[in-house]
């Protein structure tokens, strides 16, 4: 037959990614030394699930593995074991090393884990010193019920056939089983012989129905083993009668006798049933090996996520209303432009504006459509705290706020590691050790938050904590000896917890295993900033610190600031500019080696001027006429020379790449509202054209050296 | 040519047993938990129902007390799709009223010929 197994095998990946998530919650919920036991159930029904079908999809990996986590889990719901916090962080490991199987599985490269081998010997070994006198561990059969060795003879087969003496229990029928059905499976073997033993069948006025009285004794001609005999009474067996001995030759010679035996008769009842047939050709039950597909498609295993999404009905009816909406505007609209006089002209402008709004109805709509909440991101946090605390011996409560926030499922897939170094980074750096914080008065249980909420058409999220804050010194020492800054700088608070982010920072005093490495900082700024987000913190010494991310509701739509060259207006992303300034000669240094510089408080801040880059005729003739926009780009800040600053507005974003090719300095396009192509200029990229070099340039003295 | 009860809380194995049962030219009802296949069967007559064990809102074992209180369900074969823990779930399952088993994992194959066994 070959039914190709593998259409349900992504079926059952996602199945069970969402059942280890089940497992990995419940586990984290559940009280040590409490059975709460329908947190139990769930999560053995979980394991119980993935490992059905695993193994009957074939990935016996995952089954073997599966098993020994479930035998255990039966143990604990059926009360022979206590359930210990070293078993919940054990299985908690095992949740890690299922989800690692599955994966491989799903991106077509099955690979052994070693950490799943020692961790099945751990179970093993728990189950195995249990003294209770349950089942030893073994593996799960591969689909052998049904199955039977087809070794003929082995259990001895005489070669002439099997004779049989079945007397089923009286209430065969209740369990929807048929003596009849069973002879028609016999029958299939080899040519059958029936004869009825209607004694036990009482008078009819004390029949019932639904009850089996009789007994047969059957002769099976056929040379199939025993056990292909013993598989069709497999389900009644226990409750019944039931003699299997082989057909020998005697009575091979007594079957002739038995064909002339007259019926017997009942008053009431019907009497022998005699069948022979032709045999039929002999089928033992064989078995097919359960095809061990492992999928061909060779994806790419790091691109195991899931390319769609789940909606709400409630989003797309939403998305149907204002369509609905859209197109009697579009109607209305057309209707007037038909015999359109001036005359018309207040109506015209009324629909427009109905058109807008409609248009900017369906946009939301539409951005609601790709938005998730942000719960999705936030519920792997649980079970990270969970293991880092304990790993660094710490006290850390997590709580979760505005979870329900939704973003844009892209930006919240990104945005998952820069928040995880972000919450490590709390976990280590911020908050004390027990004894620490008995010491400083404060609670011995840390406390972290994530808060995520809308503001003015971003999403805010923060990490807040309750630790030991940013320690300024030792931020400000680490920094000079950086060279990141001098002695003589003077910072505020908010400019020294700042430094935190540039390149090459870390004042961990051991490279901790966690983070601390010192590439986590300004690696996370830099992944928000890709994103069109930002990220700050406040903090306070002693009490803790806040880090808030801000992003854009969707990767799809930049709130752009427009800038004018010439004839020529780009695009500068709002979010990357830190202010913009009137320039005059004045303001201007120049370098050795090229560069000019702006002097902007303590800083020098290099200069680009947009018309040399670009190569358009620039209308400001001079440093006096134009305007200085400061942005930060690649954790850098400019100045691009532009003649005129124009409006702000949302713009959609349309890639260049896709439309045309690459260019260095711009990140897409867009159309503006007068049908003109404007380019959104791309910081790091115009930093790169102008060959700006990276320099930190820093105020030494009221003179005009640059020290580099 | 039967209509046919599939019952399991995971839906890949629901999908791969209608999928073969379909094939075969049978006619099947899903249902997610013993609930959800009371009141199916409830509403359709079916010819025969396979079930899983462990389920939410009404497991397995309860699923075949209730059908078998049923009139028109007295008979009906009904099937337990098991793992192979223990012996002793079998045996609950034919205390409970259930006709016999089928022992997971078991592929579209053995599936075919144990509804074949039971259907003639």
């Amino acid at each position: 037959m070959g039914i190709d197994l593998s259409q349900f095998h992504q079926v059952f990946f996602e199945e069970s990614y969402e059942g280890l998530d089940v497992m990995e919650s419940a586990l984290l919920n559940l009280q040590p030394d409490t059975v709460d036991s329908e947190t139990i159930n769930e999560i053995f029904r979980a394991a119980h699930s993935i490992k059905g079908g695993s193994g009957t999809f074939g990935f016996t990996d995952v089954a073997e593995f599966t098993h020994v986590i479930e035998t255990l889990l039966d143990e604990i719901r059926g009360g022979t074991r206590n359930i210990t916090s070293e078993i919940v962080d054990l299985f908690l490991q095992a949740v890690d090393c299922i989800r690692k199987l599955i994966q491989q599985h799903d991106a077509g490269e099955p690979r052994e884990i070693p950490e799943a081998v020692e961790l099945k010997k751990i179970f093993e070994a728990i189950l195995s010193g249990n003294v209770s006198g349950d089942e030893s561990v073994s593996s799960p059969e591969q689909a052998s019920s049904v199955s039977e060795s087809d070794v003929q003879g082995e259990d001895g087969s005489s070669g002439h056939g099997w004779k049989i003496y079945f007397k089923p229990e009286l209430d065969i029928l209740r369990t929807g089983n048929d003596p009849l059905r069973m002879f028609r499976e016999l029958e299939s073997l080899g040519s059958l012989r029936i004869t009825a033993d209607v004694s036990q069948v009482p008078l009819i006025g004390s029949i019932d129905p639904e009850a089996c009285y009789m007994a047969w004794e059957l002769e099976l001609d056929a040379d199939v083993s025993k056990s292909a005999v013993d598989e069709v009474f497999e389900w009644v067996v226990d409750e019944s009668e039931l003699r299997i001995e082989p057909l020998s030759s005697d009575d091979a010679a007594l079957e002739t006798r038995s064909e002339t035996t007259p019926d017997t008769e009942i008053e009431d009842k019907e009497s022998e049933i005699k069948m022979e047939l032709e045999p039929t050709p002999s089928t033992p039950a064989s078995v097919s090996k359960p095809t061990e597909t492992v999928p061909n498609s060779k994806k790419d295993p790091s691109k195991v996520e899931v390319s769609s999404i789940r909606v709400g009905i409630d989003k797309v009816d939403d998305l149907i209303n204002m369509v609905g909406e859209l197109v009697i505007t579009q109607s209305m609209l057309g209707e007037l432009g038909l015999d359109f006089t001036m005359e018309n002209l207040p109506r015209l402008l009324e629909g427009i504006e109905q058109l807008s709004q409609n248009t900017r109805e369906l946009q939301e709509s539409v951005m609601r459509i790709r938005m998730l909440p942000i719960s999705f991101t936030f519920s792997r946090f649980p079970r990270l705290v969970h293991d880092l605390s304990r790993t660094m011996n710490k006290k850390i409560e997590l709580k979760l706020t505005g979870e329900q926030t939704e973003l844009d499922k892209t930006v919240m897939e990104k945005i998952g590691d820069p928040l995880v170094h972000l919450v490590r980074n709390s976990l280590d750096h911020g908050i004390e050790m027990p004894e620490d914080r008995v010491q400083a008065g404060k609670p011995e249980t840390g406390t972290i938050t994530l808060n995520a909420f809308h503001q003015s058409g971003n999403i805010v999220i923060q990490i807040i904590d309750d630790g030991a804050g940013l320690n300024k010194a030792k931020i400000l020492e680490k920094a000079i000896e950086k060279g990141l800054v001098s002695e003589n700088d003077n910072l505020s608070d908010d400019q020294v917890h700042d430094l935190i982010f540039k390149p090459g920072f870390s004042t961990a005093d051991q490279v901790s295993d966690i983070s601390g490495r010192g590439v986590g900082m300004d690696v996370v700024r830099r992944n928000i900033n890709e994103l069109n987000g930002s990220v700050e913190v406040e903090s306070t010494e002693g009490q803790g610190s806040v880090f808030t991310i801000r992003l854009p509701l969707t990767l799809a739509i930049l709130d752009g600031q427009l800038i004018r060259v010439g004839e020529y207006v780009y695009i500068l992303p709002l979010i990357s500019i830190v202010e913009s300034i009137q320039s005059f000669q004045g303001m201007l240094h120049r370098v050795v080696g090229g560069c000019d510089l702006l002097r902007l408080r303590n800083e020098y801040v290099p200069i680009i001027k947009l018309s040399s880059i670009f190569n358009i005729k620039s209308t400001a003739q001079d440093m006096d006429d134009g305007l200085l926009v400061v942005v930060e780009g690649d954790n850098m800040k400019v100045a691009i020379l532009i003649d005129d600053l124009e409006a702000q507005q949302q713009v959609v974003i349309k890639s260049l790449e896709e439309n045309y090719k690459r260019v260095d300095g711009v990140s897409g396009a867009t159309i503006l509202g007068n049908g003109t192509v404007s380019l959104i200029l791309d910081i790091p990229g115009l930093i790169k054209l102008a060959g700006v070099q990276r320099y930190e340039y820093k105020v030494v003295n009221s003179g005009d050296d640059c020290a580099a | 040519m039967a209509r046919i009860l599939a019952v399991d809380d995971s839906a890949s194995m629901r999908q791969m047993v209608s999928f073969t049962l379909k094939g075969a030219g049978h006619d099947v009802v899903e249902a997610s938990d013993g609930k959800e296949a009371l009141d199916k069967a409830k509403g359709t007559q079916v010819d025969l129902v396979l079930s899983d064990v462990n389920m939410p809102v009404m497991d397995g074992l309860t699923l075949v007390k209730e059908l078998r209180a049923l009139p028109s369900y007295k008979f009906t074969p009904i099937l337990m799709l098991t793992t192979e823990s223990t012996g002793d779930k079998k045996m609950e399952g034919k205390q409970a009223g259930a006709t016999g088993w089928l022992v997971k994992p078991f592929n579209p194959d053995q599936l075919l010929a144990t509804i074949k066994k039971v259907l003639g």
